[in-house]
């Protein structure tokens, strides 16, 4: 299943609906890591909301495209981790360290928003 | 609580011993005003329930004998049960002791006993028989209503302990996005757990940046609730919040450098006073006095 790439402003919000498989997740972060440059985005926003697990091939691919798309010049925040998920990730040892986490989309904007104008003062 | 269901396991002929058994219980019936008196006044004399008054005793003493003959009448223990429990209710709300409920159905066991030792001591033989139907029944009979009192008390202690449990981890908003949890107490496993569903669930339902969890109140916590804490943080970072802890015993520092936690992750500051002001710097808050206060 592929995950919508929605441009807002200087934003990428991708949007997971529905449980991704390992080659889904590869496809999300290239298009994430191609996008970024080509949109000129300064954020990108990835709303896991609708996810009840993650394992650590997901966690790693979070902390992958966070890494590539910070090569990139922009920044990532991962929102809607549900509290059992968060849990269980923390339990796992997958805390996704270095890696922004915010509550919710508009949480997630109104972060990216801060960092932006921080940055261009 | 099977084997104690009837009374037929007895070591006698089942024909015989239920024929002794029928003989007995037309004696107590019999003799049942004199025998229930006795009974009332070696309760009185031992001391036992002295959380009733005399006619409560003499009421309770009532039933409780009357439900005893019944029992080896009928011999099943439901019906003995289900008194058991009902009485367990009632007296254990007024302080009564295991102690004071075992004494008393010990005493009438030892009451029925004498009685029958008195009408049938000129046969020894016989008597013998009639105890060896009696013993067994009247020892089930003991052990169903100690056994019932202590599961009331049981189940009283395991509501009582949920309420505690419910009532000692309040998540408080002080300010827009900031919360704190007060920890008091022994923390165990399951309340660890509990602890961090709260907190988590509130988060997300108070749209919290910043949590402080202040731990003045817990002296001392293992090896496995320190990780458990430092699980909870990242569950917290995870869903977007900050989380600083305050307040961390000398023990629990040493603990958590024990196990060796990455202290890069764990925000710690001294107190609570000092939490809440780091939290309100985080947040962006910035509290100063506004002229003269209103106490003088």
């Amino acid at each position: 299943m592929e995950v919508p790439i929605l441009k807002q402003g200087p934003y990428l919000i991708a949007s997971i609906q529905d449980a991704l498989t390992d080659a889904d997740l590869i496809q999300l972060r290239d298009a994430l890591v191609e996008k970024v440059g080509r949109l000129r985005a300064r954020g990108v926003i990835v709303d896991v909301t609708a996810l009840d697990v993650m394992d650590s091939f997901a966690t790693g691919t979070l902390r992958d495209i966070a890494d590539m798309i910070r090569l990139r010049g922009a920044k990532t925040v991962i929102v809607g981790i549900q509290p059992e998920v968060a849990f269980a990730m923390a339990h796992m040892g997958l805390s996704l360290e270095g890696v922004i986490t915010s509550l919710d989309l508009e949480e997630g904007l109104s972060h990216l928003e801060h960092q932006v104008k921080t940055a261009s003062r | 609580m099977d084997a104690l269901q009837t009374l037929d396991a007895l070591p006698a002929s089942a024909d015989s011993t239920s024929a002794l058994l029928r003989e007995l219980v037309a004696h107590l019936a019999q003799n049942r005003t004199q025998l229930r008196e006795e009974w009332v006044r070696r309760i009185t004399e031992a001391k036992l329930l002295t959380a009733m008054s005399r006619d409560e005793i003499f009421a309770e003493a009532t039933s409780v004998y009357d439900s005893y003959v019944e029992a080896l009448e009928t011999r099943t223990l439901e019906a003995l049960e289900r008194y058991a429990q009902n009485l367990s209710e009632r007296i254990i709300p007024r302080g009564v002791d295991t102690n004071e409920v075992v004494g008393i159905v010990l005493l009438l066991r030892d009451v029925l006993a004498r009685s029958l030792f008195a009408k049938y001591h000129t046969d020894s033989a016989l008597l013998a028989r009639v105890l060896d139907a009696y013993e067994p029944a009247a020892n089930s009979i003991a052990i169903t209503v100690a056994v019932g009192f202590v599961r009331e008390r049981e189940r009283v202690i395991r509501e009582q302990q949920e309420a505690i449990r419910e009532l000692s981890t309040p998540v408080l908003q002080v300010r827009e996005r900031l919360l704190i949890l007060p920890i008091i107490g022994l923390i165990d496993p399951l309340r660890a757990r509990q602890l961090t569903e709260q907190l988590l669930r509130a988060i997300r339902a108070n749209r919290a940046k910043v949590v402080v969890i202040d731990i003045t109140g817990v002296a001392a916590m293992d090896a496995n609730v320190a990780n458990h804490l430092v699980l909870t943080v990242e569950s917290a970072r995870l869903l977007g919040a900050i989380v600083i802890v305050t307040g961390l015993s000398p023990e629990i520092a040493q603990t958590l450098v024990n196990i060796g936690v990455d202290l890069g992750k764990m925000n710690t500051v001294g107190d609570l006073q000092g939490g809440i002001e780091e939290a309100e710097r985080l947040l962006g808050y910035k509290v100063v006095p506004a002229g003269e206060g209103q106490i003088v």
